[in-house]
């Protein structure tokens, strides 16, 4: 048996080196043997996305795209398809996960300064799948066709119609329509299904492929390939990918699951933060609810939309919160160079960058709490000092990191 | 550090507690028992016999039912008054056309009313009716003011007034507080009604997502089976890891 096996292994590795291929990107892909709890986050991202892809498959197959259906066959899913509600909530609860997972992957980078060289273009490629993760959950929430599927949409859509020029030729195109209606729903059904998927997997392989040529960071930030096993030439701080880290990150993976189907099996709405409650009610073009709030992994970013309330300078105070929220995504494929510091891990940071840090992360959490309320006086204020403080975090980093006080990186990683 | 981490994990809680802000009627807690099934039953009883006259529920079959303890002919005995089939969903006999005209509005479709209004809202809104003669109904609604639909229960629960009183608020201002007195006793006693409302909401909270509470029982084994699965590949990793450190 063994014998026929390496002999078949033989025949095929001779027509595609898959034994090759598995050395590089698995049992002989060494990385760094310090990775701590932050470094789960990456392999959950992998899991979560074939969770929705596979999930997905099977909501296709009974959700209807038609204005007239959705809304039903989404209840229909619900109640007569057997395990649909199960599918559907994995899938939901799958959406909002994916964004934990991912705003941990990022935080992840910026608290070990993973974006710097020589891991930028892997950084941007990792903003790219955000980009592309971003639509996929907009048009993804279209689909069941409720209030807030509706509503929410319309507020996106117009902001598209507020670029200069091509605005509103733009909204008409991916729209298919002057207005939100069925052809629309058709179109977003489309991206969900087949254009955006097919992106964000290309894109996903091209990010695991620049990662392995560059070697994965660790908490100290310092490069394993430094000091290689001059016998070997194999990092001394390196450990096989498989099997150390795929039977630890297979530990991460059922602690995952252990919150993901807590929150679908005893709490899929969330309180209304994962499913809205007002999404509860078909979309009714005709009757705009009193309160529109996206879901909450977009509400920092509405935020800062909503904070831009007075013209300036020949762009009126709408365009403003367009290129505020556009600003505030974008901005990050800067950090790389935005990054002066001599060393790349917060361990060896100094107090500017650490405080800079927890300033930031407050401002996302105040601005994505004030995304989910009505606007007040108080509210926009509020929203717009953390706007400034958000963008001070970017914007002023190669003033901070540089005269920042660090401390001398180690040779070796720390375990 | 210690510090930062409490303080993101309060800022993390604070949408949590503002939720709710913005509705004027203070909300009475619904209590709701969805495995009481006697209940459910009871609540099926009011819907079909005083909801589905108007509104529908086009998204739940009749046969779904069954999840409440009866019997395929039990239900079709009892709780089908449109010669529907079993199998049949839960539609209204009213036309939208019409009930528009008469309404201003169609009446909304149940199915999932629970899950867009919560229980507390339906259970006060259904208990909060008033005799208002201003309106096209004769009726008005403390938690929904100039609500399109009228008192269905005013035989159960009786006629209510409304009752405004203007108090001081010990601070020099004054604030309205409106109570609803009842001025026509129905055929049931307060808290009668309340337990009629109550088995109805119950069941309109059932209606909203009817696999909730297989929902859980599932999560329970899922949840179990997961625990001891952290165990077993923490062991595997624990093994593997050995030659590391």
């Amino acid at each position: 048996m063994g014998k026929r096996m390496t002999s078949l292994m033989g025949w095929v590795d001779a027509r595609m080196p898959v034994t090759a291929k598995w050395k590089l990107h698995l049992s002989e892909y060494y990385a760094p043997k310090n990775f701590n709890f932050w470094y789960y986050f990456g392999s959950l991202a992998m899991l979560v996305l074939v969770n929705q892809l596979l999930t997905g498959i099977f909501l296709t197959m009974n959700y209807k795209p038609d204005a007239s259906l959705a809304f039903a066959s989404v209840e229909y899913i619900m109640r007569d398809v057997d395990f649909g509600w199960l599918i559907r909530y994995m899938h939901s609860t799958g959406a909002s996960m994916f964004f934990v997972v991912v705003y941990l992957h990022m935080f992840r980078g910026m608290m070990y300064g993973s974006y710097r060289k020589p891991r930028e273009l892997l950084w941007l490629i990792g903003m790219m799948i955000f980009f592309v993760l971003m639509m996929l959950a907009f048009t993804g929430y279209i689909l069941p066709w409720g209030q807030m599927s509706y509503w929410g949409a319309q507020v996106i859509l117009s902001m598209v119609g507020a670029i200069p020029v091509i605005g509103e030729p733009l909204k008409d195109l991916i729209m298919g329509d002057y207005m939100l209606s069925d052809a629309a729903l058709n179109r977003f059904f489309a991206y969900h299904v087949v254009t955006l998927p097919i992106l964000l997997l290309t894109l996903v392989v091209v990010h695991v492929l620049a990662l392995h040529e560059v070697g994965s960071n660790n908490p100290d930030g310092i490069e394993i390939k430094k000091n290689k096993d001059p016998k070997t030439g194999i990092p001394v701080d390196g450990i096989p990918f498989h099997p150390y880290y795929s039977v630890k990150d297979i530990v991460g993976v059922v602690g995952f699951l252990i919150v993901f189907f807590g929150i679908i099996f005893f709490a899929p709405e969330m309180g209304g933060y994962f499913l809205e409650y007002n999404n509860f009610v078909p979309a009714n073009s005709l009757q705009t609810p009193d309160h529109i709030a996206p879901v909450w992994y977009f509400t920092p970013y509405y935020s800062m939309l909503r904070a831009a309330t007075v013209n300036f300078l020949w762009i009126d105070a709408k365009l403003w919160g367009i290129i505020l929220m556009g600003g505030s995504v974008a901005i990050f494929c800067l950090l790389p160079w935005l990054d002066r510091s001599p060393v790349k891990s917060i361990r060896y940071k100094g107090p500017y960058f650490k405080t800079a840090l927890t300033l930031f992360v407050i401002s996302v959490f105040v601005l994505g709490w004030l995304g989910t309320k009505t606007p007040t006086p108080l509210y926009t204020t509020l929203a717009q000092i953390f706007t400034v403080v958000y963008f001070a975090f970017f914007l002023l980093m190669p003033w901070y990191s540089k005269i920042d006080k660090t401390k001398p990186e180690p040779t070796r990683v720390s375990t | 550090m210690r510090k930062i981490k409490n303080i993101l994990f309060v800022l993390c809680l604070l949408p949590l507690t503002t939720f709710a802000a913005g509705i004027e009627v203070k909300l009475d807690t619904a209590p709701i028992r969805t495995t009481d099934k006697l209940s459910l039953q009871r609540g099926a009883q009011t819907f079909v016999n005083y909801c589905l006259t108007c509104h529908s529920a086009d998204y739940m079959r009749y046969n779904r039912l069954r999840d409440l303890g009866l019997s395929e002919k039990q239900i079709s005995d009892n709780l089908i008054f449109t010669g529907q089939k079993t199998g049949g969903l839960m539609h209204t006999a009213m036309v939208k056309k019409e009930a528009k005209q008469w309404f201003g509005v169609p009446p909304p479709d149940l199915s999932v009313i629970a899950r867009s209004r919560g229980a507390d809202w339906l259970y006060t809104y259904l208990r909060q009716f008033y005799r208002d003669e201003s309106t096209a109904t004769g009726w008005n609604n403390l938690v929904f003011d100039r609500a399109a639909m009228p008192h269905v229960f005013y035989q159960l629960q009786g006629e209510q007034l409304l009752k405004v009183e203007v108090v001081d608020d010990g601070h020099g201002g004054k604030h309205e507080v409106k109570r609803l007195e009842l001025s026509k006793p129905g055929t049931l006693s307060k808290t009668e009604y309340d337990m009629q409302i109550a088995d109805l909401v119950n069941y309109l909270v059932y209606l909203g997502e009817p696999a909730a509470a297989y929902r859980v029982q599932l999560g329970i084994i899922v949840m179990l089976f997961l625990f001891g699965m952290l165990g077993l590949t923490y062991a595997l990793k624990h093994e593997y890891w050995r030659d590391i450190h």
